[in-house]
């Protein structure tokens, strides 16, 4: 059974997919959105933290749920089937919004080294470390146009290392909660610059939207006032206003499928009653985020692609990368919580480039807020996880910690990946992705730095008592999850060129932190919507030479 | 997952309606909310006798007054179907354990008595003939995470009762949001 053909077909309908949709759909063209997961509300969830995104361990709020889904991890050097409430499945939302439904909302535009490191740098042994195709001077309007249309508090005039931009933010920056004005105060007389972050949240009313009315959660949660700005309440939205585009929800892709001369011809995919459908389009956008893009290339064989679509040189799936997050905890005497949401509201970019020895490195900031059962996790290292003494702990530095915490910039390495599965198929029969690497040794250089940097911070704030948090060695992945269909000017090394086009397969385009080749040292989410809003620029004006047809 | 029930939308229909019939909605609808017993009224106490030195009561509630052993059961009976015999395994060994070291049930032992033995579990030092290598310190951070999930997530789950671990921390509860700004 074929559906009517439309101009494209777009496959996930997050931060990317909800852009291009939009994008595509205003000028002029049909457009099927599909989205595995559904649309969500506050009510469904409330403020539950074993639900949320932070924690996940009954579950996850805002989808993939239990029953339905799996990943295999190499773990201790051993395949291991895990669950998507499990945190080695490294998941990111399924609902429409993707991520941006219940993300914390930091709006980081990336540097200008962000997008040389490899020329700036140099590449470290073991990595597959890159400039990109795409300059920040030609992206920067698009982080303005994503900073317009979907919504940023910030001050564009207040972090010194930001590189430049043509227009400030369309609303004000979020006051400091009170553990910030500590930090603001601490970071100037050791020579930081602190200045507030950039949130993609509505800090006045804005957009048909009310402003934050700074509850104790954000970050993981659905907000209960729809002052978070995702692409489910601005761009997605405006898409089916435009009459051009239908959403269609649960609907689970299996394959791309091309024709004899090599060009994408639709997709197949599972809808909610599970029947098959086969939806053929002019060209096909995927947007499934950095492991499910690369598992449906990979999917997507064929005569002419026998290893997947995009994946003649075995690019497909590599340089899987996210974030290592490091910094430091400290104890105070005094309280230092207000109860103030989102909590994160200082930053300091000092870091981020220009370190001694290392290549680039990472923002820091505050931590979001507290949440009762991830901080009874939390301890000094010579402090008891449990009984008595963990009790006191949890009642009394609840109200008396600071954590400062950032993302380390990753060396991507080219072994870490997406696969399939040989072995395990998810609910509708379709192998599942299977993660496999590690971290470069790089990154705990810089994890190190960053981290004695929070704890100078923090001394100087006050803290009593602080140690440094510091992570692992394993596979980047996670919300963050970026670099596996890599974008390149050279066919050989990378899967989209600089347009986010594939290759060899001029109508299909991979829109998401996929095509990332370096993660930056910043959440990554308005890069991946200011790259939506370029690949989109391009791609409507081929279509109006009409090159899909 | 709408995580809003366990029965689907339509299957809720299905029975409301055949209970609407017979008369007995109210019954039939407060049955299905109830969990399954997953425990034994032994293993219960064993859990509650756990969640207590995981989290002893004091000026505040200790585990067991905080419902943790509710949160675990209702849990056992969704999400923690899978760690079902983890527990009906840990639990005998544990007292397995302490009859083999203390001729005791765990219940009957002091306070300080059952700490040592969470002690020794947590550093895997449990007889290896009774717990096999490791398993010992897994099981006993299953507990432990799980106690602090009941103790100290939403009461929604069945622990946390009257919210005891929010009043502690000094958390307003209801939020009103933007209002209770200390």
């Amino acid at each position: 059974m074929s559906l009517p053909h439309v101009n494209a077909v777009v496959i996930g309908a997050g931060a990317a997919g909800g852009i291009v949709a939009k994008e595509l759909a205003t000028a002029g063209m049909s457009v099927v959105l599909l989205e595995r997961g559904q649309w969500q509300s506050f009510d469904d969830h409330d403020h539950d933290e074993l639900i949320s995104q932070r924690v996940t361990v009954l579950g996850n709020a805002f989808g993939p749920d239990n029953l339905r889904y799996r990943r295999v991890v190499r773990i201790n050097d051993q395949w291991q089937q895990v669950l998507p409430s499990e945190g080695g499945y490294n998941n990111n939302a399924a609902c429409v919004g993707g991520g941006t439904f219940s993300y914390g909302a930091m709006a980081w535009r990336f540097m200008e080294k962000d997008f040389k490191m490899r020329s700036t740098y140099g590449c470290p042994d073991g990595s597959s470390l890159d400039d990109w195709p795409v300059s920040y001077a030609e992206l920067e309007p698009f982080y303005e146009e994503a900073e317009w249309e979907i919504g940023v508090s910030g001050d564009g005039s207040s972090n010194p290392f930001a590189s430049p931009r043509r227009r400030q933010y369309p609303m004000p920056p979020f006051p400091y909660n009170h553990e910030a004005q500590i930090l603001e105060l601490a970071g100037r007389r050791v020579g930081f610059h602190p200045f507030p972050i950039p949130m993609l949240r509505n800090s006045v009313a804005w957009g048909g939207r009310s402003g934050c009315i700074r509850c104790r959660y954000c970050v993981g949660f659905a907000c209960e006032v729809n002052a978070k700005c995702g692409s489910h309440n601005t761009v997605i939205p405006k898409a089916l206003a435009t009459g051009n585009c239908k959403l269609r929800t649960e609907c689970v892709a299996k394959e791309i499928l091309t024709d004899d001369r090599g060009r994408a011809r639709g997709v197949t995919y599972f809808d909610a009653q599970r029947r098959l459908q086969v939806q053929t389009a002019d060209l096909v956008v995927v947007s499934g985020s950095a492991t499910e893009s690369a598992r449906l290339l990979l999917l997507s064989k064929s005569k002419l692609f026998p290893a997947g679509l995009g994946n003649r040189h075995d690019w497909v799936g590599r340089n899987l990368q996210g974030h290592a997050y490091t910094g430091a905890w400290g104890l105070f005497e005094n309280q230092t919580y207000d109860d103030v949401g989102a909590g994160a509201t200082i930053a300091i970019c000092d870091f981020n480039h220009g370190n001694p020895g290392l290549r680039g490195g990472g923002m820091l900031a505050n931590e979001f807020i507290r949440l009762p059962y991830l901080f009874s996790l939390n301890r000094s290292p010579d402090s008891p996880t449990w009984g008595k003494v963990h009790k006191d702990f949890q009642r009394r530095y609840f109200k008396q910690s600071i954590i400062i915490m950032g993302p380390v910039q990753e060396m991507p390495v080219f072994e870490s990946r997406v696969e399939l599965d040989p072995n395990v198929s998810d609910d509708w029969g379709i192998p599942v992705a299977r993660i496999s690497g590690h971290r470069h040794p790089h990154d705990a250089e810089i994890a190190r730095f960053l981290a004695s940097k929070a704890e100078l911070w923090l001394k100087e704030a006050g803290a009593v008592q602080t140690w440094l948090r510091l992570p692992g060695t394993g596979v980047s992945g996670g919300q963050h999850q970026a670099g596996t269909c890599r974008m390149g000017n050279d066919p050989k090394t990378s899967v989209v060129n600089r347009f986010c086009q594939v290759h060899d397969v001029d109508n299909l385009f991979v829109v998401d932190g996929s095509v990332h080749v370096n993660n930056g040292g910043f959440n990554p989410v308005l890069t991946i919507m200011a790259i939506a809003y370029w690949a989109s620029e391009y791609i409507t004006k081929q279509w109006k030479g009409t090159q899909f047809k | 997952m709408k995580r809003k029930s366990s029965l689907s939308r339509r299957k809720f229909l299905q029975v409301s309606t055949a209970a609407a019939v017979s008369g007995n909605l109210l019954l039939s609808c407060a049955r299905n909310r109830q969990p399954e017993s997953m425990l034994t009224a032994h293993e219960k106490e064993l859990v509650e006798a756990i969640s207590d030195q995981i989290i002893p009561p004091d000026q505040d509630a200790g585990g067991k007054e905080a419902g943790v052993v509710n949160f675990i059961e209702i849990q056992l009976a969704g999400p923690y179907k899978r760690f079902q015999n983890d527990y009906r395994g840990g639990l005998a060994r544990l007292e397995a354990t302490a009859k083999a070291l203390r001729q005791k049930s765990f219940l009957d032992l002091s306070f300080d008595q059952q700490t040592e033995l969470l002690v020794i579990l947590e550093g895997n030092q449990a007889p290896a003939d009774i717990w096999g290598s490791g398993e010992a310190g897994k099981f006993f951070r299953m507990v432990r995470d799980h106690c602090m999930q009941g103790y100290y997530g939403s009461p929604r789950h069945g622990g946390n009762r009257n919210y005891v671990s929010w009043k502690m921390l000094n958390l307003d509860y209801p939020q009103v949001c933007g209002r209770n700004l200390t």
